[in-house]
């Protein structure tokens, strides 16, 4: 296994009295993708919110050997890590462009962000058609491209991605994954993906966890698990 | 036909004023999403600051320039004093804060330099402008005021980097993290920047109100007005707003018999009633629509 990047250990989240998550360990591999499986409610999204300090949790979480556990969400995102979060995080009123420009807004070489943007609009051509209009308007795939692009600004080396698929048409989802893939090999973004679609996501990814109520029930490459049958009928369904 | 027009451009200077308070109350509800009903006492006492500063002999200008500053360093301070704790605190909280602080502030004001009335200059003189009866050079001195600070703030919200960030983080505060932006910074300098209008706003009228401890209460209130008015999520709404209570405040002041001079003040409460009944998210307001 290649360089550790991210190496969380023991992680128990809460919300308000309720324990959301009980001990989950992740390691997350330098250049790779990763994702997590899990049904509704098992964790998934906690794990990530906990990863970016949105969520009260325990535990010891470490980003390129640093303790980042306890954080502002804004310092573990300046460190790097940008979290794609479910519904897409949009700002509405804004224009497509002025989403990209917050993307990048915790950047120092401002001078570098406008062939950034472009790059953004090379990856997703529909985005710069339609970069002047208020990004509330696009439709739900252009939002998650938007979501995703502004991530990029950042330029992280680990992006969180919270379902991106969610209520998209299958088509746009194949392209899209076709995407992160791409990303990952050309920008050497590491990945941590959570997905309802099992197939999809381990296909994509090199490594997955399977979790279950808040609690890590295996992991291992994606191809062990896929090529599991008893695992695949009883965690993943299909 | 002289009147008239005389009448507008009076309730155009003093609707400027109610603009200003109106962006000053719209930028912090943009921010928590709560009304400041300290705005007005906030801005009563830079106005002090400003009468003290000239005291002591400071030129208007600079006494000008100082009291945004020292106004703007306060609001900082008291947002991350007092507000930043409570942020994720229900409503009540809020609206104790709010009136704790306009109680604290206004004996603050007469415990320093007591109750009695004093005047404050006005920069532009008082006589007609350029020898018209028309508009005296105050009002239009408050008018252009009004009007540069006005462009000055939309440049900066449109066209700056921080600009952009406080935007982003009023909207989507949760986003705007994931970004990276310093919300509560962000929202700090929100109550920063609404209080230096609001001490732009004192130091305007109070050569025409006079200056005493209680002079925001009403121009507060029009300030409310023109904000319900334009939409309390709508910072140009809130300026048209603010002209717009401005004139027809004083078009019925003059016009409508026996409401005259001493009934405008509840015009304003008029105003603020009948608009929430018909469009309850001002005129330039969105409607917040949540799923469920």
């Amino acid at each position: 296994m290649s360089a550790c990047l991210l190496e969380a250990t023991g992680i128990c989240a809460y919300y308000g009295p309720t324990q959301v998550l009980f001990g989950l360990d992740l390691r997350l591999a330098e250049g790779g993708i990763t994702t997590m499986l899990g049904a509704n409610g098992a964790g998934k999204t906690t794990m990530l919110r906990a990863l970016s300090g949105m969520v009260r949790a325990t535990g010891e979480i470490r980003f390129r050997g640093e303790p980042v556990l306890g954080q502002a969400t804004e310092d573990i995102v300046r460190r790097g890590v940008a979290h794609v979060p479910e519904g897409r995080g949009t700002f509405t009123r804004q224009t497509v462009e002025e989403n990209l420009q917050i993307g990048a807004m915790s950047r120092r070489d401002r001078k570098a962000i406008p062939g950034d943007i472009e790059r953004v609009y090379g990856y997703f051509p529909r985005l710069k058609e339609r970069r002047g209009q208020q990004a509330g308007t696009l439709s739900g795939g252009e939002q998650q491209m938007l979501a995703i692009g502004r991530a990029l600004m950042l330029r992280p080396r680990l992006m969180l991605l919270d379902e991106p698929s969610f209520g998209l048409a299958p088509m746009i989802v194949a392209e899209m994954f076709e995407i992160l893939r791409t990303l990952n090999r050309s920008e050497k973004v590491s990945m941590l993906l959570v997905e309802q679609n099992a197939a999809l996501a381990l296909d994509l990814a090199d490594h997955a966890y399977l979790i279950e109520t808040g609690r890590l029930v295996m992991s291992g490459p994606s191809a062990e698990i896929r090529g599991d049958e008893s695992i695949r009928r009883s965690y993943l369904g299909y | 036909m002289e009147l008239l027009l005389h009448q507008v451009l009076a309730g155009l200077a003093t609707g400027g004023i109610y603009a200003c308070m109106a962006l000053a109350v719209v930028m912090i509800y943009q921010a928590i999403d709560h009304l400041n009903f300290a705005q007005g006492e906030m801005a009563m006492f830079s106005t002090f600051i400003a009468w003290q500063l000239l005291q002591w002999g400071v030129p208007y200008w600079a006494a000008f320039v100082l009291t945004i500053a020292i106004s703007f360093l306060a609001g900082v301070v008291i947002e991350r004093t007092v507000f930043k704790p409570i942020h994720k605190a229900p409503v009540l909280t809020h609206v104790v804060m709010f009136i704790a602080l306009f109680a604290i502030i206004n004996s603050a004001a007469g415990f320093i330099w007591d109750f009695t009335i004093k005047s404050v200059p006005s920069p532009f003189g008082t006589q007609p402008l350029f020898g018209q009866r028309l508009i005296s050079a105050h009002d239009a001195g408050m008018i252009a005021v009004t009007l540069v600070l006005l462009v000055l703030l939309y440049l900066f919200f449109r066209h700056t980097r921080v600009g952009l960030a406080m935007r982003a983080a009023a909207a989507n505060p949760d986003s705007a993290r994931l970004a990276g932006i310093r919300v509560g910074w962000m929202v700090a300098l929100g109550w920063g920047m609404a209080a230096a209008v609001g001490s732009v706003a004192g130091m305007l009228i109070a050569p025409v109100v006079f200056l005493e401890p209680n002079m925001m209460l009403s121009i507060l209130l029009y300030g409310f007005a023109a904000a319900v008015v334009g939409g309390l999520t709508s910072p140009g709404g809130a300026v048209f707003g603010g002209f717009a209570v401005g004139v027809v405040e004083n078009l019925a002041g003059t016009f409508i018999p026996y409401v005259g001079r001493e009934l405008k003040l509840s015009i304003a409460l008029f105003i603020i009633v009948a608009v929430l009944i018909v469009k309850p998210s001002g005129l330039f307001g969105r409607r917040v629509v949540t799923r469920v």
